[in-house]
């Protein structure tokens, strides 16, 4: 009799941690999905995220350029386009994993072409503004 | 590095990027600017390389250091009259590093956990596509703004029948393509938007004429942003997203500005046309036999030093013979003869904002002495010279008389109310918008033929005797 009940509790335990494991797989599905998604607060899509951040920083970029003297518009030009590439991030990612294939050999090129730019855009910018002050003094 | 560290970082070097475009409002506070800016980008690339994502340095630190020396190399040795094709080969790297960075993503999306090959989230198909199509766009058509500023192409616009409507149609393909990459998922597909918007870039800047160019570059700018911040949200990095959208904004501000100096809308610059060879003809024709007081160096030595103040006008001629060093020299001499000197500068004046700026203040012209049309304009009629040196259409008073002009309401610089003007340029041929000049016969106008260096420096020789 005991030993019956033993075996019942047994089977409940089992269907039980059945039932577990497979809320435990679907929970993982969904927080990779929730991961890929860019884990944006609060389950809100990283897109969403994504465009309250770009909306803003436009904002910001508006008002800022605008207190730009137009004397040193030249250097503004040459110092957006070094900090443009600061898309040398992503392709880092790419250049930077083990296996060799298409997307690193892209990656490294695009590393390649950024690096470029960072350098010489922020040393073009400060050669025109060392133009711009040596006479200052 | 933790995630959560990561994303703090990349923040902080967001807020550097802001810091170096906030420094740039002022000369004194510009170098400081520069400082944050650089310090934004290597922490930036630091922080990257902590990432668990990054294991592999190789090739990382092959690409950085080749990079990095032929862009050290190529920016200072380049000439600054070279300045805008330099930033337009610059924009088109930036392009071209963007269609790549989406390219590798598309191919190992893993590596940036946005699925997996072959199954990559819809939303992330939809930002690398816009990504790849702007950064296509930007590589091929700074690479046309390239050519077309270095001469290599030619200036003049290329126009064909049906122009507009192909490139609205390829466009609407585009648009299609990247719907049905969505729902697909196709390498095929992927590839065939890089190559479609690859020759809309080349479609779209070749229409443009060489007039036009400070606005084509600072537009390409703006689009080497927008392509950022595109690729950004196919990333899910903040960080790109907020210099994407700083470089975006600010291209899109200085074309605003240049087309405002030529009071022409923006779609009018884009659907391109302007600046061809027919009007000239017919107007130099027409000038030929109207009486012009042509001077000599002597002449204008004369002039200029029996006046009390002085304005000078430079343009892009000036840049082209290399006069700038000549002509702060002839003003140091007059500055001598206690003559008061000013520089007036036209927003467009150049081949991109601010191009004329740095010319002067390559050739030691003091800062304070340098001033903006709005700033001048009313001063003319109390100055007893304006001196045009390589400036044309930005002097031209059909700019504010001729309804007909192709440059009407245009703001120019108001050379004409001064006492005299010396006007030095190579012949009395048209500008660089094909339309005659007014000014050349007026009484009160002497037209000093001749290179802008060399007349400069007849006029120095003149001025030392």
């Amino acid at each position: 009799m005991a030993s019956q009940k033993i075996v019942d509790q047994a089977a409940q335990i089992a269907t039980d941690a059945d039932k577990l494991s497979h809320q435990a797989a679907e929970m993982a599905v969904q927080v990779s999905q929730y991961m890929a998604s860019g884990g944006g607060a609060g389950g809100v899509p990283f897109f969403v995220v994504g465009l309250t951040v770009f909306v803003l920083a436009c904002f910001v970029g508006y008002y800022v350029v605008w207190r730009v003297t137009p004397a040193l518009h030249s250097p503004l030009m040459a110092v957006t386009n070094a900090i443009s590439s600061v898309i040398i991030v992503g392709a880092l990612i790419a250049a930077g994993t083990v296996e060799m294939g298409t997307s690193k050999i892209m990656g490294f090129f695009a590393v390649v072409l950024a690096s470029v730019n960072i350098f010489g855009g922020f040393i073009v910018t400060h050669r025109m503004l060392q133009m711009f002050s040596k006479k200052k003094k | 590095m933790s995630v959560t560290a990561s994303y703090l970082a990349y923040l902080v070097s967001s807020v550097c990027c802001i810091m170096a475009l906030r420094g740039l409002s002022g000369p004194n506070t510009a170098n400081n600017g520069l400082r944050f800016g650089i310090a934004g980008m290597a922490l930036a690339i630091l922080t990257t390389l902590a990432l668990h994502e990054v294991q592999s340095y190789g090739l990382i630190i092959l690409g950085i250091a080749v990079g990095g020396g032929i862009g050290a190399v190529i920016a200072k040795k380049i000439e600054m009259t070279a300045l805008p094709q330099l930033v337009a080969a610059f924009h088109s790297l930036v392009g071209l590093a963007a269609v790549l960075i989406a390219g590798a993503a598309f191919s190992n999306p893993e590596a940036y956990n946005i699925g997996t090959p072959g199954d990559i989230h819809p939303g992330s198909l939809i930002e690398m596509s816009l990504g790849v199509a702007i950064g296509a766009v930007t590589f091929t058509g700074s690479i046309i703004a390239f050519g077309k500023l270095q001469g290599i192409i030619p200036g003049a616009p290329v126009v064909f029948p049906g122009q507009h409507p192909l490139n609205a149609t390829l466009g609407a393909v585009l648009l299609g393509l990247i719907v049905l990459l969505c729902s697909t998922g196709s390498p095929f597909l992927f590839w065939a938007i890089v190559v479609l918007a690859l020759a809309l870039g080349i479609l779209m800047i070749i229409p443009i004429g060489g007039a036009d160019m400070p606005v084509i570059v600072s537009m390409l700018n703006s689009y080497s942003g927008w392509a950022a911040a595109g690729i950004g949200f196919t990333l899910h990095n903040n960080l790109l997203i907020i210099v994407g959208a700083l470089v975006g904004s600010s291209g899109a501000i200085l074309s605003y500005i240049m087309c405002k100096g030529m009071n022409r809308s923006f779609f009018n610059v884009i659907l391109g046309g302007f600046g061809g060879e027919a009007a000239g003809g017919a107007a130099a024709a027409a000038a030929s036999d109207r009486p012009v007081k042509i001077g000599s160096a002597e002449d204008a030595a004369f002039i200029l030093k029996n006046a009390s103040s002085v304005i000078i006008v430079p343009g892009y001629g000036m840049a082209v013979a290399q006069a700038q060093h000549a002509l702060r020299e002839m003003c140091d001499l007059l500055k001598e003869e206690g003559v008061k000197v000013r520089y007036a500068i036209h927003p467009v004046a150049g081949r991109m904002p601010g191009h004329m700026n740095v010319l002067l203040a390559e050739a030691s012209v003091p800062y304070d002495e340098v001033q903006e049309l709005e700033e001048i304009n009313r001063d003319f009629a109390q100055t007893d010279v304006a001196f045009v040196i390589g400036a044309n259409d930005i002097t031209n008073p059909a700019a504010k008389k001729d309804p007909s002009s192709p440059i009407y309401g245009m703001p120019i610089l108001d050379v004409e109310s001064a006492g005299t003007t010396l006007f030095v340029k190579r012949s009395l041929g048209s500008g660089y918008a094909g339309i005659d000049n007014e000014l050349f016969f007026y009484d009160n106008t002497m037209m000093l033929l001749g290179d802008a260096k060399a007349m400069c420096e007849g006029i120095i020789k003149a001025l030392e005797q």
